[in-house]
């Protein structure tokens, strides 16, 4: 009986702690905000100095966003590990 | 019907086949990898059809679409590379074909499961250290040894860059994966708060919170609408992504040493 008790008392520890992690995990999202508006940022300011180079150098802009993009995702996929499983 | 937002990743046997022991069953998975496939490539064939020499409407589609992948490749590896172009193409059309059919309502989206990436980026992965070594033989390691750097350093960078090395297929493989998983998670939720919140409205709590209740509701629609266009670009995005990864991955085996 006590054992039981012990064991549903863990197990709700344990819940707390991974929604507690999952909403910790979520700051590794607002990281991947911060490094995208740094690469925007100076994109739009180096296009706005030389704007007819702008549009050869987008394709390495999305390249950016995307590999950028993917670290905060990593952080969200911890977060919806902890919360889903 | 499951409401919860993982529901939708579940693997479901639609033929059973049990071979010594061995799931080889035909899943939902399986069945949506066999339709992008399909679909993909016929797509493509059915436009390129007629092969004339000043294209109509759907054939001069299919060259955009082939000149896109082809410049990409062409700017990551360079002539000598190209030998790789339909393994780029391919992977390329299957993506993002699977992704836009994981856009579909009740459909399955089969890069959201890490083992179908993992497959992909690992193939890629053993293909350059593979193809390599075999152009290039032991002259492919120099890839781990950059120019211009003092010879006390020298030691802890190779160290670094072999680590980096191997976490290639790793990246390559959650990029994708986490993108997927976790905006379907994210369109599941979202639509998720549009049924409860506009459940007031069914269940009748009184006028202000109905209201209340309603015009969230709205809102929340609107930001699934805004998430599904997001969604979409996603899909397309991350199958750019892969095959430039991957052209860029080939060009360490086909010209190493050029960081």
């Amino acid at each position: 009986m006590e054992l039981e008790v012990a064991t549903e008392l863990g197990n709700l520890i344990a819940d707390a702690g991974s929604a507690i992690g999952a909403g910790a995990a979520c700051m590794g999202v607002g990281a991947a905000g911060i490094g995208l508006g740094v690469l925007f940022g100076n994109f739009v300011s180096a296009a706005i100095r030389n704007p007819a180079a702008a549009d050869g150098q987008f394709g390495r802009l999305i390249f950016g966003f995307a590999v950028t993009e993917a670290m905060g995702v990593f952080s969200l996929v911890i977060a919806f590990l902890l919360l889903f499983t | 019907m499951a409401t919860d937002p993982i529901h939708q990743f579940q693997i479901e046997r639609i033929v059973p086949i049990d071979v010594g022991g061995l799931d080889l069953s035909f899943t939902n998975s399986a069945l949506f990898m066999v339709l992008s496939a399909v679909v993909g490539s016929g797509l493509l064939l059915w436009a390129t059809m007629h092969r004339r020499l000043v294209p109509a409407r759907m054939q001069s589609a299919a060259e955009i679409f082939y000149e896109f992948v082809a410049k990409m490749h062409r700017d990551a590896v360079g002539g000598e590379g190209m030998r790789f172009f339909p393994l780029v193409f391919t992977l390329f059309l299957f993506i993002l074909v699977a992704n836009l059919f994981g856009m579909f309502p009740y459909f399955f989206t089969v890069n959201s499961h890490i083992i179908v990436t993992a497959t992909m980026a690992l193939f890629v992965f053993f293909l350059v250290i593979g193809f390599g070594i075999w152009r290039n033989g032991f002259k492919f390691f120099k890839i781990f040894v950059p120019d211009g750097i003092p010879g006390l350093v020298l030691p802890f960078i190779v160290l670094i860059e072999i680590l980096s090395f191997f976490t290639r297929p790793l990246s390559h493989a959650m990029r994708l994966f986490a993108n997927m998983l976790a905006g379907h998670i994210t369109l599941k939720v979202f639509g998720g708060f549009v049924i409860s919140l506009g459940q007031s409205a069914i269940f009748g709590a009184g006028a202000v919170s109905t209201i209340v209740g309603v015009s969230l509701a709205i809102v929340a629609l609107i930001a699934t609408i805004a998430l599904t266009a997001l969604e979409f670009l996603v899909a397309g995005l991350q199958a750019y992504i892969f095959a430039m990864l991957t052209s860029i991955y080939l060009s360490d085996a086909v010209h190493p040493g050029d960081h």
